[in-house]
């Protein structure tokens, strides 16, 4: 499958709101400081609506969708 | 070895000018067109301390979009514990001159930044009077940048942040800097000391490169080794020499030593009676699970406690986080505070807990890869020191001071 895709973040951007972990926690949730450690690997197609809003629902649009074979 | 990084004239006579190091070792040679396929033969990784396969890199550089290449020679050496970049330019800097060259050649680069560490004064000095050797020609393709004196400004972003806007901080990637770094321009990062090696396999080929190695291993390193031996000192070995023989090739070991520190500040603890054995090559040691990183070997001296010198490392790696990033400006300055706090036999409740957890949910959660070394640093120390961590945490004791004043 090509379209595979993860959630790529800019950590410089982030500063650590934490609505992404409130609209998709399947694959976020929150460090001791409120910054996200995102799961690894492919959104699972029934999160990805979730995952979506997440990057376009994040403050300071920290958030991406990209190809799993990406790094980060 | 007749031939290699550091032999010719002796390190204390200063740098070796252009006349006796063409004498030496010959001119530089017109770039070979298969240079990249002799350095993949000769299975030259960097010497930053990513260990990154030189040949892939610059076949990456070659075939990008976007206009000429840059090289960048990294000269910055931020590590406090290595001395090989700032020596290898001090002595041989027309070694780190030509390999720049060869690497501007085979990628097809038109420009050359020799960046330095500001406090790297006489590695400068002696960068400076190099090109001053060099032709017209040469010289025009040249810049020196002297490096803000900071651990981070070494990083490759940081390094093309600064040289683009003087901002000595990493950048987010996408893009890296091979694919638009110096003035949005593809650009080959490496290392000082890989270049130099490149200079050498351009000049004598790659079998004779594979033949200075030690068994399997291929060419020579250089290796900082400071700690329990006489004086901190640079030496150049055939690598996966055994780090018991680096050790002794530096005048040997001057007490009792536990562990080992291999690879810096970004590297690890190794017990001493595994770390004695250990090779020191690259490939080696990552299939074993430890670092070789920018080559430094640091032997805890008998007397010092792993505890309290994990805690001062961390210290100093929170305080040189560019606080960028979240992960890394809170939780680095956390497990230091703790690790601090443990050190002193102060600790509160849950310390060395959290350290642990911290730690553990570091690992790629910066721009850069300062909270990956970090982490990797307290995974190791955990794990070698891990009954004197409980000493420090459940008793509120040290393992070494109460040596120090049962000796008293």
């Amino acid at each position: 499958m090509s379209d595979r895709l993860a959630i790529g973040i800019d950590r410089i951007k982030c500063d650590g709101h934490g609505v992404c972990a409130d609209l998709v926690p399947e694959m976020i949730e929150l460090d001791d400081w409120g910054y996200p450690i995102i799961r690894a690997g492919a959104i699972p197609p029934s999160v990805l609506p979730h995952a979506r809003r997440a990057v376009s629902g994040c403050p300071t649009l920290a958030l991406r969708l990209q190809r799993v074979a990406a790094r980060r | 070895m007749s031939i290699a990084l550091l032999a010719g004239p002796p390190g204390g006579q200063g740098m070796e000018s252009l006349s006796p190091h063409q004498q030496r070792l010959g001119a530089l040679p017109a770039v070979p067109p298969a240079l990249i396929d002799s350095i993949e033969r000769s299975n030259l990784r960097g010497k930053g301390g990513a260990g990154f396969p030189v040949a892939i890199k610059w076949r990456s550089v070659a075939s990008q979009p976007g206009g000429a290449p840059v090289v960048l020679a990294n000269g910055g050496e931020g590590e406090p514990l290595s001395r090989k970049d700032r020596m290898l330019m001090e002595q041989r800097p027309h070694l780190v001159i030509d390999g720049a060259m060869l690497a501007a050649g085979a990628v097809g680069a038109d420009e050359i930044v020799l960046y330095v560490g500001a406090d790297h004064v006489g590695a400068i000095q002696a960068m400076h009077r190099a090109m001053t050797e060099r032709t017209a020609s040469e010289r025009a393709r040249l810049r020196l940048v002297s490096a803000p004196v900071r651990y981070v400004s070494g990083e490759e972003t940081a390094a093309v942040h600064f040289i683009n806007d003087g901002i000595a901080l990493p950048t987010s990637i996408p893009p890296r800097p091979f694919e638009r770094g110096i003035d949005g321009r593809p650009t080959l990062i490496q290392n000082v000391e890989t270049l130099a090696h490149v200079a050498l396999i351009a000049r004598f080929g790659d079998d004779w490169y594979r033949s200075l190695g030690t068994g399997n291993a291929s060419g020579t390193t250089l290796v900082t080794v400071g700690g329990a031996v006489p004086q901190t000192v640079l030496i150049e070995i055939p690598q996966g020499m055994a780090l018991a023989d680096a050790v002794n090739a530096a005048g040997g070991i001057t007490s009792d030593s536990d562990a080992v520190l291999l690879g810096g500040y970004f590297g690890g603890w190794v017990e001493s009676s595994t770390a004695w054995g250990l090779p020191l090559d690259a490939d080696a040691l990552r299939q074993l699970g430890y670092s070789l990183g920018c080559g430094v070997v640091a032997v805890l001296p008998a007397g010092r406690c792993g505890v309290v010198e994990t805690a001062r490392i961390l210290a100093y790696l929170a305080h040189e986080s560019a606080r960028q990033c979240g992960p890394c400006t809170f939780g680095l300055r956390a497990i230091s505070a703790a690790a601090g706090r443990v050190a002193a036999l102060t600790p509160t409740p849950g310390d060395l807990e959290h350290i642990q957890r911290w730690a553990g949910v570091l690992a790629g959660r910066g721009a850069c890869r300062h909270p990956d070394g970090a982490a990797g640093l307290v995974a190791s120390a955990l794990r070698v020191f891990a009954a004197e961590f409980q000493l420090h945490e459940h008793d509120r004791r040290c393992s070494v001071a109460s040596l120090a004043v049962a000796a008293s």
